[in-house]
């Protein structure tokens, strides 16, 4: 049995205290902060990381769990030198402000393009079956997890927008 | 050095304007987005720090009473357990904002439920958090307390009051009069980053890294609270994961860390969880507002009545300023303005991002769609025809005020159907759809403001404040200053922000943060520029730098040869603030659409139109003026407080049963800049925008509300609840 | 949240035997229990993890029905093509709920289990029959807009919060139940959550040792299909009231009714009246009135929730307007 789990490519051993979240592993174990905390309760989204694939809250998971798996945090999605297409329509879009739900946003929206592209329905969809399209009352209704207080939905939705619409092109 | 500038006179030369880099106002992306959109811009809690012990707080489970006995045992019996801090320092509530000392300590006199009263330490947060619910606490329980504003006597705010004319008179004679009675319940501001702060102590200096809005006063607060001196003390909070004024004073969490790392001779990291954010920090008070309004046959208001009944603890002298824009917004030479507070047991009541017109103007702007209704008038031309030339209370000229141009461009660009009102007349399936308006005012502060700018030999310059950014564009905004004065591009100003080793700015609250430090960055620009243009051998007035170079001559790195210049602004609003009244003023525009069978709103498209002196940033303006709005949209339908009825505790203490607007409840939203120059406002012609637009924007949903389904409704939010409850059959 | 051993299950017999111990717990997406275990609402001293033991399948049955792993999350059920084909009111009220982040990791099983929301339950300083027998009901004349008006009881009045098992209930899926001992037994969904009465620890008729291992759908039901919720936000939201509805219309009549209530009480609602009402009638406003009247006739409200009882018949009204539209 694996007895470590897989962060942005690299190995790391579990943590010995089963009680620590994956969220707490990543901002203090291993020191990868960009992931952040805003209610551990699984009621902000602020910690969103990618597990094999998904999107989860990583709050509401312990580290112990996840031997073998394959974690993808903020910081493993682009860098300053290099963002990702989405880290660089946030900054065009000034699609947040104070930050802080920001890497919890774009770790969010990136794993949504991934499920409209494989055809999952939302609430907001019309049809459970078919094609959907990363229009805004989709993308609204599938980013509903991630809150913003500082307001900046408007710009993060038309962030998103923009990213969808380039790489359907 | 440091020179010194104090604001007696409308600053009309607009210099930014004439300058040549052509960068102000633009909408640059934000200076240090590549690190928030990474993941490396560090908030408070998350700098690496060796042997750093972990610390949770104990809070109170009575409403009032005395802690008689706190019983450690069993928790220092715990794995991990460093020590159980019980320091009568200990504040019991957050320091209001601008407070400059520490707030009540006595953490053993119990005043609210929730209340912090000692903390515990550990090696890691899980034993930390652990041991906090393992803490015996034997209480004197002082029994039934008030906890609800009905019950106390409530305390006139004498200060506040207006009484002028005869308004009962002008009521009972007015062609067409209102009036109502609104209640809005109570909000949190929910920033996104909990409270959390991380003390180190050497023994001499403390350092703390903290979540705080306004270091020139928290190092005080903090000084006080402890008992060193502020020299001895350094803040740091270069991210600030929003405030909307949670964090404008210091909260429990920075003096039990700084307190506990004294102690214990080693870093001590305290966040609060969620749950205690919202029990132990600054809640909006709730509301009760009557509004009276008279007017003739015309519209034109002749009576103006608008009082109301706010809450805090005992001890606070904090009552939410609800007719702050009421005292100007509208005219009426018969005025009655009372602001009442009752003393109850909830948790500390404090600022909450707008505080006064956040609440006051959805009532006001909620009774005048009323009054348009029954004067048969346009709620648009209304407005416009009940603009004052001058503060109708104080006769005081306005710096500025553009309301009737936002009324009418709002109007314009919203496409607002200026015809019939007649409510419930469209409906789509199960949806009854409307539109409404209101008016927006937020009365415009500046304050004291001081700021290090340093033209380099390299040709680049840094700036240096304890001025924070909390997400308003702060980095972004002082850089585009510094670039239009000096000729800069953007990207060679490195701004050092939050960190009280640096010049004392305003600290970021109550809407003054740019236009203070702004003012306070532009004079230490103004300096550098004197002595570049001595060096010249010209007057500075003819001194045209950009990218760096001055005219088509020199570049500044010849011109400086080899030396930095320093300069240190200070700013200072003086008598400018006696002679003017001074506010934003903006339009809200809503279309909202109502379930016919479950009373659900939905916002289907809002726009604010906004007047505040020079946009700094078309970019950061506009989101905040975004900010606002969603702001608006949470106020009107989803957000508020609920307080047990019997012992006063919030209940609905996290982010799933406290409803801010989530992406779904929010739609595209239109703003509306319109550019205007205050030289009144401050020195660079600036006013505020971070309150603007939420100052009356749930009127305009609620009006929509009603101009949808009929449901005229008079407390906020407006919930299926209540919706249902008002709508006709 | 308390110390506690963590054990990977890696079978199924291995999660039996791990759950003798005292005071041990299973958990599988966590999304539910940790939340509660950080405010020590629940304290195991042993938590199981089953995560990985299979049950995860979704697999047609024998008789044309839909049997769906324990362990399946939230959203492999509402991602599957059967699902959203057969059975799209169980696939419409698992996407209302929660967000795309908490249905990536709950499960069937768990979401079955999910505990109250009730202000007073999360509050290990406040009283509560539920969490701490014969503490009181600290909703009872406290703040209880989220609260029961159907079947509660002086000593609880809790609602279950999930919005899965309401569509479960309408289609009248059975939950399969394994005892540590091998054996099995099936209950109807409608069954599975009990009414608080003066038990209210009790949320469901699973007893110690025994574990949901799947959930079984019947073979699909002719007719429309609609889930309904009515919340306070447009997402992420717990439901005020919801409608669960599987409703067939033939020649004018209506020949099927199976409704399902959620945010009414302690378990998703099932009137068997409802349906005798409501099939061989023509579908009419009164008609529906009168399943309202059955629906409410001993409806009480606790004061902040009086306005269930409204609502919840204005939500019957939309259903019925949404069967007239489809219907037309």
């Amino acid at each position: 049995m694996a007895s470590e789990l897989i962060v942005n490519g690299r190995p790391h051993r579990l943590p010995d205290d089963p009680r620590v979240s994956l969220l707490d592993y990543l901002r203090h174990d291993l020191g990868l902060t960009g992931t952040k905390k805003g209610c551990d309760h699984g009621q902000c989204g602020a910690c969103t990381v990618i597990v094999n694939g998904l999107r989860i809250n990583s709050c509401l998971s312990l580290a112990v769990m996840h031997d073998g798996d394959q974690i993808t945090t903020i910081e493993g999605l682009g860098t300053p030198e290099a963002p990702s297409p989405l880290q660089r329509a946030f900054l065009a879009h000034d699609g947040f402000q104070c930050g802080y739900c920001t890497p919890g946003q774009i770790c969010s929206a990136t794993a949504m393009l991934d499920e409209i592209a494989n055809g999952w329905p939302s609430d907001a969809s019309a049809s459970l079956e078919g094609r959907f399209e990363p229009t805004g009352e989709e993308i609204r209704e599938r980013m509903s997890g991630n809150l913003c207080r500082c307001g900046a939905y408007a710009n993060i939705v038309a962030a998103i927008a923009d990213v969808a619409t380039e790489s359907d092109a | 050095m440091t020179v010194h500038f104090k604001q007696d006179q409308p600053a009309t030369d607009n210099r930014l304007d004439t300058m040549a880099q052509g960068v102000i106002g633009k909408p640059l992306p934000r200076i240090e987005g590549l690190a928030k959109v990474t993941g490396t811009a560090p908030y408070a809690a998350e700098y690496v720090c060796e042997n750093c012990a972990e610390g949770v707080l104990v809070t109170a489970t009575i409403t009032r009473g005395t802690v008689v006995r706190v019983d450690i045992d069993g928790a220092m019996r715990m794995p991990g357990v460093v020590a159980v801090i019980e320091d009568d320092r200990l504040i019991a509530r957050p320091a209001q904002g601008t407070a400059n000392e520490a707030p009540k300590q006595q953490p053993r006199t119990v005043c609210y439920w929730g209340q912090p009263i000692a903390l515990v330490v550990a090696e890691t947060f899980e034993q930390a958090r652990d041991a906090a619910r393992r803490i015996a606490v034997e209480y004197r329980d002082d029994g039934d307390v008030a906890v609800t504003p009905a019950e106390v006597a409530a305390e006139e705010q004498e200060d506040e009051t207006v009484r002028e004319g005869n308004l009962d008179k002008a009521m009972a004679d007015a062609a067409f009069a209102v009036d109502a009675t609104y209640t809005t319940q109570g909000h949190a501001s929910a920033a996104m980053e909990p409270h959390a702060a991380m003390a180190q102590w050497d023994g001499r200096t403390l350092t703390v890294h903290a979540s705080l809005q306004m270091l020139n006063y928290n190092i005080c607060e903090l000084a006080d609270a402890i008992g060193i001196g502020a020299e001895n003390i350094r803040l740091i909070s270069r991210f600030v994961g929003g405030g909307f004024g949670s964090k404008l004073g210091i909260s429990e969490e920075v003096v039990a860390a700084s307190l506990a790392a004294m102690q214990l001779q080693r870093p001590v990291r305290v966040v609060m969880s969620r749950q205690q954010v919202f029990q132990g920090i600054m809640r909006r008070s709730e509301t009760t507002q009557r509004l009276r309004l008279a007017a003739n046959s015309d519209g034109a208001l002749t009576g103006f009545g608008h009082e109301a009944l706010v809450s805090n603890l005992p001890g606070e002298e904090f009552a939410e300023p609800v007719l702050q824009s009421s005292h100007f917004l509208y005219p009426g030479e018969n005025r009655e303005l009372v602001l009442k507070l009752a003393r109850i047991h909830r948790m500390t009541a404090g600022s909450v991002r707008a505080p006064g017109e956040a609440v006051g103007m959805p009532a006001l702007e909620a009774a005048m769609d009323i009054l348009a209704e029954k004067a048969g008038i346009d709620p648009v031309e209304l407005r416009l025809r009940n603009i004052p030339d001058k503060d109708p209370e104080r006769g005081l000229p306005f710096s500025s005020h553009k309301l009737a141009e936002c009324l009418r461009q709002g109007a314009e660009a919203f496409g607002w159907d200026h015809g019939s009102r007649l409510a419930r007349q469209r409906r789509e399936g199960e949806w009854w759809i409307g539109t409404g308006m209101a008016s927006a005012a937020r009365v415009h502060n500046v304050a004291e403001a001081k700021a290090r700018v340093t033209l380099k030999a390299d040709g680049t310059a840094v700036v240096e404040t304890d001025m924070t950014d909390i997400g308003t564009g702060t980095y972004t905004v002082v850089a585009q200053i510094v670039g239009e004065m000096l000729g800069l591009r953007p990207e060679r100003i490195l701004v050092d922000l939050g960190d009280t080793r640096h010049p004392r700015g305003p600290g970021s609250g109550g809407s003054w943060g740019a236009a203070s430090i702004g003012s306070a960055v532009y004079v230490a620009c103004m300096a550098i520029r004197e002595k570049l243009a001595a060096q010249l051998g010209t007057d500075e007035s003819q001194l045209r730098l950009s990218d760096g170079k001055a005219g088509d001559g020199q570049t500044l790195v010849e011109l400086l040869d080899g030396s930095d210049i320093a300069q240190t602004g200070h700013y200072e609003p003086g008598r400018i603030k006696d002679d003017f009244a001074a506010s934003g003023f903006g339009a809200f525009f809503a279309q909202v659409r109502v379930n016919h069978y479950t009373g659900e709103t939905r916002v289907d498209r809002m726009l604010g139109a906004f007047g505040f002196g020079r946009v700094l940033n078309a970019k950061t303006a506009r989101s905040q003026c975004l900010g606002g709005i969603t702001w608006s949209i949470g106020m009107a339908l989803t957000e508020a407080l609920e307080f047990d009825p019997r012992d006063g505790h919030l209940v609905n203490r996290d982010l799933a049963e406290y409803h801010v607007p989530v992406h779904r409840d929010v739609p595209d939203l239109d703003v509306i800049l319109i550019e205007e120059r205050d030289p009144a406002a401050s020195f660079i012609q600036a006013k505020g925008i971070g309150e603007l637009g939420m100052c009356g924007g749930a009127a305009s949903i609620a009006n929509a509300i009603y101009n949808a389904c009929g449901a005229r409704i008079f407390d906020y939010p407006m919930t299926p609840a209540r919706v249902l409850a008002a709508m006709p059959d | 949240m308390r110390a506690f051993d963590y054990r990977r299950a890696h079978s199924p017999e291995d999660a039996a035997r791990l759950t003798q111990a005292p005071e041990a717990m299973l958990i599988a997406g966590g999304t539910n229990l940790l939340d509660l275990m950080k405010l020590q609402v629940e304290t195991p001293e042993l938590l199981a993890d089953i995560g990985r033991i299979g049950f995860a399948e979704i697999i047609d049955t024998d008789d044309g029905g839909l049997s769906i792993g324990a362990l399946a999350t939230n959203t492999a059920v509402a991602i599957h093509p059967r699902v959203r084909r057969d059975y799209p009111v169980l696939a419409r009220a698992i996407l209302a709920g929660a967000t795309q982040q908490l249905r990536n990791r709950a499960t069937t099983g768990g979401n079955l289990c999910q505990r109250t929301r009730c202000f007073y339950f999360t509050d290990i300083d406040q009283p509560c029959n539920k969490r701490e027998p014969g503490s009181g009901c600290g909703a009872i004349g406290g703040v209880n807009k989220l609260h029961a008006v159907l079947g509660a009881s002086d000593h609880c009045i809790a609602t279950y919060p999930g919005d899965m098992a309401v569509a479960m209930a309408a289609l009248d899926a059975r939950v399969i139940i394994g005892a540590a001992d091998g054996q099995q037994r099936s209950v109807p969904v409608r069954d599975f959550h009990r009414l608080p009465g003066d038990t209210p620890w009790r949320d469901n008729v699973l007893d110690p040792g025994e574990v949901i291992l799947a959930v079984e759908l019947p073979a699909p039901l002719e007719g429309m299909q609609i889930y309904r919720k009515v919340r306070e936000r447009s997402s992420y939201a717990f439901a005020l009231v919801s409608i669960a509805a599987v409703i067939a219309v033939e020649n004018g009549a209506i020949t099927r009714a199976e409704l399902a209530f959620g945010g009414l009480a302690h378990k998703p609602w099932h009137d068997p009246r409802i349906s005798e009402l409501l099939v061989g009638s023509a579908p009419s406003a009164e008609l529906f009135d009168r399943a309202a009247d059955l629906l409410l006739e001993s409806a009480e409200g606790q004061g902040d929730n009086d306005f269930k009882i409204p609502l919840a018949r204005r939500a019957l009204h939309a259903v019925l307007a949404q069967v007239m539209e489809q219907a037309a």
